[in-house]
């Protein structure tokens, strides 16, 4: 449906997903280059999170298949799906409740590296890794937070928390479930920024709610309403789409925040 | 402002890194102390001490899959009897003596049979979980019981004779070696077993405890880490085993049984999932609590220890051990 | 021929007894998500009863199962009361932790205050005639257990999917949250299932006690099979439910007959086998 320029490193063709008689994902798909930043956006419900779920291996979809720089990943498992290079981050955030910020960052990092299984050391006692740990928390300004347990840490700075673990599992697609959800208006500047420096090369899918975030960070949405995508294009061209104004006016009362 | 606060924290994490480390410290003084006084205090009971140290071994291996992998079981002594019957069966049958050779095929077999376990329990959550745990220890009892020309059958594995340890310490009849064969490995055991839940295998168990989902979008992969975890456990539990093998030198099906993984479940839930302490402080409680319990009117023993569950769950959730460091924690952090 | 119709009706009578017994756990573990362990206990304080009453007082074997059923209803509601209701919801360990500490204490009151050898329970005398079917004879005991897993299941099937309480427990099955928001009281629900669930346990016990002898042990011995049904079958579904107590039945009375000395073994083989294959219970497929 999209033809993205260049090679895409991220494919999906076809998409469906029912539960029960629900179909929550009606024949999506959706084509993405390194370095695209696009926007999913649609009412609640519309099943943008399910999409999500179902590229990263969270959920098992009826049919249709992922890509990943040309590779068939829908068979794999969700773990698998990570260590090729499609990394998610979680509408409400999931993060272990007594662990550091700097324990979470290290655990990603020794993911990554595949030194998650040691059974003896301890990273903060890794040079390189805490190297990198820190680097990774100073760039999202969260330095000072870096010895306290996730229960210490407002919302506002455990979403870059979030979005910190994802980056540090160096993705080459990487899909983000409404990062600024859930975060108070003083702190949104802060998302964005962390948004705004994320590297350049790296596909980016954002679900988003905030049309004004959308319209200063997508080049690209795509609009899903019912499980279906209903609009994919320019930003501008979105809010003049007629079926777009129906899909949000239709079956969501705050029609201010599209238009 | 910010390097201040930055710097504070540094501070808090060192302060907390020493305080961890003191831990082990004073973890290691308090097994050595608890270790000496059991000698002096009972001298004629050193065969208990021997056998609270061999169970002390069951529970921290099942604290391991259920404390820091949140995987409920009742069928954990299956680990710990096939260590034992490996250990036994190595002497009694192929006539090799040697406590450490006996030791290490403890070790062994108890790997085995905790990956066995592993990937049996993966197949399943929930209920049929807990189902798979509890089918998995009748399936072992029934093996063993069956195999009587290996195993002894329900008569118990005898003919054990372990030799002198490196040839000069002789297992006495008192159970003088014994006793200090099962410090010394109940030391080391709790040594490394701390660098293990420190290290980066054990955070990612502690992740997946908490949120396997989480674990998985950072690409490890959960059930990976369950086997691996269930394997080390299995070794620890099979050094339990193999030492209860070595000091008692028969083996008999009730190391191998429902009513040893229930036991060895309770002892953990009575010092607190989730702490190496509080596996220890569980079993020795217990089984100090079943010796006196049972010499003054064993009939209302099984009574007693379910009213004990009853009351744990109701009003201590955390274990004795959970407890006492919640309310410590406290105190702490009322001091400025 | 002979051999097979008769481990056919032992297996069909050893299933039908199992899903009397069974079905109340799958229910309430499938309302209440919580993992009862000592649902046998309840159906071996049953069976103690109506001992008593048929055995020691000579009062006959119906008003014996009437006695069973209401002496178990009574001591397990106030059990339900201030133990289960603490923790429903709670993590599996401790559902865990407070079941099994249950069934200790039931199990070492009911040797302390029974003793600890097997309990019969006289049969009334139609009971223990054989009937003539023409070309065999069989227990009218067994007849008796399969007619009564028969209309236990038939009276649970009309009870759910006929009246008014049978919608509103499967409202609270699907979603508990919802059907409260909804009105449906359901810690009225739960309590009912409950005692429906101990009572239908205790009935279990004793018309079953020819096959699963009552002892204080019983509650830990027979635990295993319960759960097995359970999640064989898929908690929560009857039809599930007696489809594994079917095969139950069958794989374990067969066992058995030809293969004795191995009969638990593969048993539980068995169990393994099929809780691997079907994660998820029979009724819901394999995933
Ligand atoms: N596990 C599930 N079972 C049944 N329905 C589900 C499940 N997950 C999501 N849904 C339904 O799918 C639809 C889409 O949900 P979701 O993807 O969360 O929407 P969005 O993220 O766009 O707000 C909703 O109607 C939701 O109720
Ligand atoms: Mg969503």
């Amino acid at each position: 449906m999209t033809a993205a320029v260049g090679n895409p490193v991220f494919e999906v063709v076809s998409l469906k997903k029912s539960f029960g008689g629900l179909v929550v994902t009606n024949d999506v798909s959706l084509s993405m280059a390194a370095g695209d930043r696009v926007a999913l956006i649609g009412p609640n419900g519309a099943g943008k999170t399910t999409f999500v779920n179902l590229v990263t291996g969270t959920l098992a979809p009826s049919s249709g298949e992922v890509r990943l720089g040309g590779e068939v990943i829908t068979g794999l498992d969700a773990s698998a799906r990570v260590k090729r290079g499609l990394v998610r981050s979680f509408q409400v955030t999931r993060l272990f409740q007594d662990m550091t910020a700097a324990e979470h960052l290290g655990l990603a990092v020794l993911q990554r590296e595949g030194r998650s299984g040691r059974i003896f050391g301890n990273f903060l006692t890794m040079p390189d890794v805490m190297q990198e740990v820190e680097h990774r928390l100073e760039t999202l300004r969260l330095t000072a937070l870096m010895h306290r347990k996730v229960r210490e840490i407002a919302y506002g700075q455990q979403r870059l928390l979030e979005i910190a673990i994802a980056l540090a599992l160096k993705p080459k697609v990487l899909l983000l479930d409404e990062p600024a959800a859930g975060v108070p208006q003083s702190d949104v500047g802060l998302i964005e920024q962390a948004l705004n420096e994320l590297p350049a090369d790296l596909a980016v899918l954002m679900i988003e709610h905030d049309m004004d975030l959308v319209f200063r960070f997508a080049k690209k949405v795509v609009v899903l309403a019912a499980g279906a995508v209903i609009f994919d294009g320019a930003p501008g061209d979105a809010t003049r789409d007629p079926r777009v104004r129906e899909a949000y006016l239709g079956s969501y009362a705050d029609a201010g925040r599209v238009a | 402002m910010a390097v201040d606060v930055s710097s504070r924290d540094m501070g808090a994490m060192r302060r907390r890194r020493r305080r961890s480390l003191m831990r082990d410290v004073v973890g290691v003084g308090v097994i050595v102390l608890a270790a000496a006084i059991g000698y002096f205090a009972f001298p004629d009971n050193l065969a208990l001490l021997t056998r609270i140290i061999a169970v002390a071994l069951l529970v921290l291996s099942l604290d391991l899959v259920t404390g820091y992998c949140g995987v409920a079981t009742l069928g954990h002594a299956a680990l710990f009897g096939s260590g034992a019957y490996a250990a036994g069966i190595l002497s009694a049958h192929f006539g090799i003596n040697d406590p450490l050779l006996m030791t290490l095929a403890g070790l062994i077999g108890g790997a085995l049979a905790g990956l066995l376990s592993g990937l049996v329990m993966l197949r399943a959550h929930g209920l049929p979980q807990l189902v798979l745990s509890i089918a998995l220890i009748h399936l072992f009892h029934e093996l063993a019981n069956k195999m009587s020309s290996f195993t002894g059958g329900s008569d118990g594995l005898s003919g054990i004779a372990p030799d002198p340890i490196f040839g000069r310490f002789e297992f006495d009849l008192f159970g003088n070696t014994a006793y200090v064969f099962a410090v010394v490995m109940l030391l080391v055991v709790f040594v490394l077993l701390r660098i293990l839940v420190r290290s980066p295998f054990g955070m990612l168990c502690r992740g997946l405890k908490e949120d396997p989902l989480r674990i998985r979008a950072m690409g490890a992969s959960p059930k990976r880490a369950i086997v691996k975890m269930y394997g080390i456990s299995g070794a620890v539990a099979g050094l339990g085993g193999a030492l209860n093998a070595i000091s008692t030198q028969v083996v008999g099906l009730d190391t191998l049984s429902f009513t040893q993984s229930a036991e060895a479940l309770v002892m953990l839930a009575l010092g607190g999932t989730g702490s190496l302490f509080g596996a220890l402080a569980g079993t020795v409680a217990f089984m100090m609590f079943q010796d006196y319990v049972s010499s003054v009117n064993p009939f209302h023993w099984l009574t007693m220890v379910g009213a004990l569950l009853i009351a744990v769950v109701l009003f201590a959730p955390k274990g004795i051990y959970g407890t006492v460091a919640a309310f410590l924690e406290k105190r702490r952090e009322g001091r400025p | 021929m002979q051999t097979i119709f008769s481990i056919g009706i032992d297996a069909l009578a050893y299933g039908m007894i199992l899903f009397v017994i069974s079905i109340g756990l799958s229910v309430t573990m499938g309302l209440m998500r919580v993992v009862n362990l000592a649902h046998g206990a309840f159906a071996m304080i049953g069976g103690y009863v109506a001992s008593y009453i048929s055995r020691d007082l000579g009062l006959g074997y119906a008003p014996a199962i009437l006695a069973a059923v209401v002496a178990t209803i009574v001591i397990a509601v106030p059990i339900e009361r201030f133990l289960y209701r603490r923790i429903y919801g709670a993590p599996e360990l401790t559902q865990v932790l407070m079941t099994i500490g249950i069934t200790f204490c039931i199990i070492g009151l009911a040797n302390y205050l029974m003793g600890p050898t097997l309990k019969t329970i006289p049969l009334s005398d139609v009971l223990q005639q054989p009937v003539d079917l023409g070309f065999r004879s069989i227990s009218a005991h067994r007849l008796f257990a399969i007619f009564c897993g028969l209309a236990v299941a038939l009276c649970l099937w009309l009870a759910i999917e006929k009246t008014g309480f049978g919608i509103r427990l499967r409202a609270s099955v699907d979603n508990a949250a919802m059907a409260s928001a909804l009105g449906v009281r359901t810690e009225i629900i739960y309590a009912v299932s409950f005692a429906v669930a101990v009572g239908l346990a205790a009935f279990g016990g004793v018309v079953g006690a020819e096959l699963l002898p009552v002892e204080p042990y019983y509650a830990l011995r027979y635990l295993v099979t319960f759960l097995v049904v359970v999640s064989v079958g898929g908690a929560g579904s009857i039809g599930g439910t007696l489809l594994a107590c079917l095969l139950l039945g069958a794989v374990d009375t067969t066992g058995r007959y030809l293969l004795p000395e191995f009969g638990e073994f593969f048993f539980y083989l068995a169990v393994i086998a099929i809780i691997c294959v079907f994660p998820n219970g029979l009724m819901k497929g394999a995933k």
